[in-house]
């Protein structure tokens, strides 16, 4: 560069078309989308990890940060859970089966799932959370023979905001990930699994894992994190085998514009996964 | 280079390209393009933006957009030389291309910046100066070619393989017979300049430490309730380059563009994200968040501050929040309370 060398540069900032093969209402304000690169070799090219996440891109309204959904076992499509919040995905929730928008990534660590072969793991999802881990607990139903025991404690406020019940529901039948589904109220008494915190799940599982051989992962709402850290801390879960997806504003993806940084940590970069044991001391984290 | 043939060598300078130097206006200074060397003055301290006007300029297109679809915005291979850039700036742009240019390489920042010439130029502190103090009152690369001004001659430094291949432009102008004397008046001159700092603050070093025993110290509650949430502090600070990205449709309402604009983290909703759930609303955690990244995390990452210490700040904020007044109100409150000093 200052050698004067002139080079030609991969914009990684440009967002590729992607086709929607499938839609379908979640909850009231969320909704599932289903997803397919139009291009043969995106389509190859698109590798990615539970926990990354991809910049959608509406040209005229902006681009905004979405969790990928589906795990990185099913290759023919990418599936999203997106919540009208705002002006921008109001715009998603006008679109049709055969629209077509773009997107760039992915980005992000994501979990190293090869990483934690052979652990007991504890996936923990609030709310909204349950976008993320379930490309993680879908990668584990698909892998089960990599992970010792898998236990997948879900909390929703309700029934109805429980996003992905039907396929949660179907996953304890199936039983292949033990799979603990709680609601902090029942207003129908009609609720067949948990009701209360999902932190309250925690302390049941003391006497089933081995801690020093177990990883929890965990994504919710901001005031989860903390009384979930601490009932894991508990149950003797390492700090360091605590993994704690976050979020934060994001504008570029790629540690250029700075509006993700928590201390000198880009999430964008250096996360969205964290261990507990990295950011413990990280004041603003949560 | 004798002083008496400048005049030549940016006749010279200009036939290679668009020419910006610092030119005065009204009681401030700033890099706009030159037509006549008579409106280059080089006897200034600083300029109200630094050469982060060229690469991550306040406003600029990434993309524009039709109903046919999208195109990017990147500028085409020109060349644009500014003169005068002082050391601090030299290392802001350091800076600056250590994060632009990293692992991950910015298309719209590589582009501006393969096509920015740099000549800098040799400077005398005023009171709020601490570049001795960040250690950036010397520099050493960064530059293509830079000019150290002594009482006849001008020492020029060669940087680059772009600023080489304009002394062999420059030929006779410039001669590689440098006199003993000229050496020693250099010499005289970067101890006289030495010596000059006013601002030197010997805390400056420990800011990393210094900042994290006092995360908590109420100073962050007395500069926040003072803080204007003006922005201005980081739209002069040479290293600040955070960006908001947004889009703008055109009257017809079938074309537009997106566009990238400065950005800063003592704004309002900086950190908020969809939902309305703002993880800094108050300026007292904005405003904790620009120090302790520019004076401390930096250090963790890179072992240097983002601080150049150009005065900038010290400068332009309109309520004294600055590196100085900060630095100085936290190395207090640590000597006052921790008894840690000496």
């Amino acid at each position: 560069m200052i050698d004067g060398k002139k080079s030609k540069i991969e914009n990684t900032y440009k967002s590729h078309p992607v086709e929607i093969l499938g839609i379908k209402d979640l909850t009231s304000d969320t909704r599932y989308f289903k997803v397919r690169f139009m291009d043969e070799e995106m389509k190859k090219q698109f590798v990615y990890k539970p926990g990354q996440f991809v910049i959608f891109s509406i040209p005229g309204l902006g681009e905004a940060t979405f969790s990928i959904s589906s795990p990185p076992t099913r290759r023919d499509f990418i599936e999203f859970g997106i919540r009208r919040v705002g002006s921008f995905t109001e715009a998603y929730f006008k679109l049709k089966e055969g629209d077509t928008f773009e997107m760039r990534g992915p980005y992000g660590n994501g979990f190293d799932m090869e990483s934690l072969q052979g652990r007991d793991l504890i996936i923990i999802a609030g709310g909204l959370g349950a976008v993320p881990l379930r490309s993680a607990l879908l990668y584990a139903e698909d892998r089960r023979e990599d992970f010792n025991q898998v236990f997948f404690l879900n909390g929703a406020r309700s029934p109805e905001d429980m996003l992905f019940r039907e396929d949660f529901k179907a996953m304890a039948a199936r039983g292949i990930l033990d799979t603990r589904l709680s609601v902090d109220e029942d207003p129908t008494g009609e609720w067949p699994y948990e009701v209360g915190f999902v932190t309250a799940l925690i302390p049941k599982l003391a006497e089933k894992i081995n801690p020093e051989n177990t990883t929890a992962l965990i994504c919710g709402p901001p005031i989860m994190y903390k009384f979930v850290i601490q009932e894991l801390l508990k149950i003797n879960v390492p700090k360091d085998q605590i993994l704690m997806t976050l979020e934060r504003r994001m504008k570029c993806g790629q540690g250029h514009c700075g509006h993700c940084a928590i201390g000198g940590r880009y999430t964008c970069l250096d996360g969205p996964i964290f261990t507990y044991y990295d950011v413990q001391h990280i004041k603003e984290l949560i | 280079m004798p002083k008496n043939v400048f005049p030549d060598f940016i006749e010279l300078i200009k036939t290679k390209g668009k020419l910006f130097g610092p030119v005065k206006q009204k009681s401030k200074y700033s890099f706009e393009e030159i037509s006549d060397v008579q409106d280059l003055d080089f006897d200034y301290q600083r300029t109200v933006l630094g050469v982060k006007k060229f690469l991550t300029p306040p406003r600029y297109k990434t993309l524009s957009f039709d109903k046919e679809g999208t195109k990017d915005i990147i500028d085409e291979p020109e060349t644009n030389i500014v003169i005068g850039v002082h050391p601090c700036d030299i290392h802001a742009i350091k800076i600056l291309d250590r994060l632009f240019l990293g692992n991950i390489i910015d298309p719209y920042y590589a582009s501006k910046r393969e096509n920015l010439t740099i000549i800098g130029h040799s400077c005398l502190p005023d009171d709020k100066c601490l570049c001795q103090s960040t250690g950036t009152d010397m520099v050493e690369d960064g530059f293509d070619l830079f000019l150290t001004e002594l009482e006849e001659y001008y020492l020029v430094w060669v940087g680059s393989d772009k600023g080489l291949a304009l002394t062999i432009a420059a030929g006779d102008l410039l001669s590689e017979d440098i006199s003993d004397e000229s050496i020693r008046e250099y010499v005289r001159w970067q101890q006289k300049r030495s010596s000059m700092f006013k601002a030197v603050m010997p805390s400056f070093k420990y800011m990393a430490d210094i900042i994290t025993l006092n995360y908590d110290s109420e100073i962050w509650e007395q500069f926040g309730e003072k803080c204007l949430s003006c922005g201005t502090c980081s739209l002069v600070c040479p290293t600040c380059n955070c960006f908001n990205v947004d889009d703008k449709i055109l009257m017809n309402a079938e074309e537009g563009f997106r566009e990238r604009m400065l950005d800063s983290c003592t704004l309002p909703y900086y950190s908020m994200v969809a939902g309305d759930h703002d993880f800094r609303p108050d300026r007292t955690t904005r405003l904790k968040l620009y120090y302790t990244h520019k004076l401390k995390e930096y250090i963790g990452r890179w072992g240097q501050p983002g601080c150049v210490g150009c005065g900038r700040c010290v400068t332009y904020c309109p309520v004294d929040i600055n590196v100085i007044t900060v630095s100085e109100a936290l190395f207090g409150e640590v000597c006052d309370t921790k008894e840690v000093c000496e």
